[in-house]
């Protein structure tokens, strides 16, 4: 046997994963790239023609996008990068402090929240948040004024149902990161007369640098790509006031069908995720 | 004992009041389902009742998309953990440039935002006749989980010796010999974690098959139930409540199955070293 048929043998077994990978995933992406300088419509790519930039430019022209463009920004920090990592941090941190069954129960149950159906989340928080709904029956009890809280705020609504739904994720991170530094350094510098919030800022918060760097990237793209919880909480609404990124690109290819203005906005939003991709490879970098 | 110190007790405290919050959109779940005059809050029902798991209880509005959700998350994983499993290991194996970035991609294309593609995979599935088929939603479930099922995969496989691999090969055994008969029996714990992972994103998910399924005949569990509870005027909620429970308990207790070995520093495939 050659060495060059020893080797092809060898790779083989890398066949079919990579044939599903290239039509379903390649494939789409290469479609998306050409049919985003069309105008596509529903009724069949066979009438599109090649308008260059022109969707491009509409979109940033268009208000509806700018909205979009906007409200995901607010659902992203909002959500991502101050919900579900800061409380996913502290979760980890107040576990490492507290006593074994209150860590159990408390683990459980922001576990329970992440591994249920997105829709059936999505359904939970419609209930909790609406006007009749349990948040307001809790703010009756504690005397505070009761709001339509997906009418008045909504974009807060979804970012609140996406921190319920994806803090464990953080918080699991975390924890492990967590249980890798080493005690002893801390452990010095109480010693040494450092507060408990030099200890987190000086010592604990660097040493988990990498984590809080990984986790903030993985946060950021599952946010990007929410739609079920949005759609099934909000449908975008009302007067488009929650509707993020994927909801106009839903909303623009699919109820006002303009493929072709749609799958610009999805290029755009795929972008971005490859930025954050990449910046989330070179953090990864001395693993691989 | 010793008496716990207020540090403890402080942090006790913050827990309980997160948990609770947690807590209280999962208890309208369970309370709701027996309720009789169940709405959108949470309260003590003032009796109970099973009316609400029998009214859903149908070949309509369980079993069906039941039954539908199974086949295909079940079909897509696997084709999935198959691919994976193949995939993984050469790449596990054998070290070379073209390898490593192949693993790169892989990596890459594991935080990409498919929802953004889902447009063009609509319009690239009208048109090559894959529109409204199970089997075209389940090979395109397949192949969106399949990045981080490789990458699982390999990570699992690099931690089996290889020594034992070489004794097999010495014995005369084959690539793929080897593979069926030393490597997996010895990642079975990975294998599970593989699968089951996968199937449980797959049963969660909702905007693909959404999107790539029409007929009210195909459509899995997390569609049916915002078509039939989401697009009705008059929401049943303790039904809602009965029907979601249903749905969501096969993915609450197969996670069960691989909880102690995700939290075991499992932090995404091990890609998370502090």
């Amino acid at each position: 046997m050659s060495a060059r048929t020893r080797r092809s043998r060898r790779w083989a077994p890398i066949a079919p994963a990579t044939a599903l990978l290239l039509l379903f995933l390649a494939g789409p992406i290469g479609y998306c790239v050409w049919i985003a300088f069309t105008d596509a419509r529903l009724t069949g790519a066979s009438g599109a023609g090649f308008v260059g930039l022109d969707n491009f430019r509409r979109a940033f022209a268009d208000d509806g996008f700018r909205n979009a463009v906007a409200l995901t920004l607010v659902f992203t920090f909002v959500s991502a990068v101050i919900g579900q990592n800061t409380l996913g941090l502290a979760l980890a941190g107040l576990m490492r402090a507290a006593s074994r069954p209150v860590r159990a129960v408390t683990g459980a149950l922001v576990i329970a929240a992440w591994v249920v159906p997105e829709i059936v989340a999505a359904f939970l928080l419609y209930t909790f948040f609406r006007r009749e709904g349990t948040l307001n029956a809790v703010l009756d009890q504690l005397g505070l004024p009761a709001q339509n809280w997906l009418y008045t705020l909504p974009i807060l609504a979804v970012s609140f149902a996406n921190v319920w739904r994806g803090t464990a994720f953080s918080m699991l991170i975390y924890s492990a990161a967590l249980a890798g530094v080493d005690r002893d350094v801390a452990e010095a510098a109480k010693v040494d007369g450092a507060g408990p919030v030099r200890r987190l800022w000086h010592i604990t918060l660097p040493m988990i640098r990498r984590s809080i760097g990984t986790n903030l990237m993985l946060n950021t793209l599952s946010t990007l790509s929410v739609f079920g919880l949005i759609w099934a909480m909000t449908r975008g609404g009302p007067g488009g006031r929650s509707e993020t990124l994927p909801v106009f690109m839903y909303d623009q290819a699919f109820l006002k069908s303009l493929i072709g203005y749609g799958t610009a906005v999805a290029l755009l939003l795929l972008l971005v995720g490859a930025l954050f991709s990449v910046v989330y490879l070179r953090l990864l970098r001395a693993e691989v | 004992m010793r008496r716990p110190s207020t540090g403890r007790l402080a942090a006790d405290a913050a827990l309980l009041l997160t948990a609770a919050a947690f807590a209280l959109p999962l208890l309208w779940l369970l309370l709701a389902s027996v309720d009789p005059s169940a709405d959108s809050r949470v309260r003590a029902p003032s009796s109970l009742t099973a009316d609400h798991f029998t009214a859903v209880l149908t070949d309509e509005i369980t079993f069906t998309p039941l039954l539908n959700s199974l086949l295909l998350c079940g079909g897509a994983t696997l084709v999935s953990t198959l691919c994976a499993t193949l995939a993984a290991y050469p790449l596990s194996r054998h070290r070379s440039p073209w390898g490593r970035a192949y693993l790169l991609t892989i990596l890459f294309t594991t935080s990409l935002p498919i929802t953004a593609i889902m447009v063009p995979v609509y319009g690239l599935f009208v048109q090559v006749n894959l529109i409204d088929t199970m089997y075209g939603t389940a090979l395109f479930l397949a192949a969106t989980q399949l990045p981080f099922s490789i990458w699982l995969m390999k990570n699992f496989m690099d931690s089996v010796p290889i020594a034992l691999e070489e004794a097999a090969r010495t014995d005369g055994a084959s690539g793929p010999q080897t593979l069926l008969r030393v490597v997996l029996p010895l990642m079975g714990p990975g294998l599970t974690v593989v699968t089951v992972y996968t199937f449980i994103q797959l049963w969660g998910n909702f905007f693909v098959p959404f999107m790539l399924l029409l007929t009210p005949e195909q459509l899995p569990a997390s569609v049916t139930v915002f078509t039939f509870f989401g697009n009705h005027g008059t929401v049943v909620y303790g039904q809602l409540a009965a029907f979601s429970m249903l749905y969501s308990t096969p993915a609450l207790l197969l996670y069960l199955l691989i909880a102690r070995r995700l939290g075991n520093g499992f932090a995404l495939g091990g890609a998370v070293k502090g």
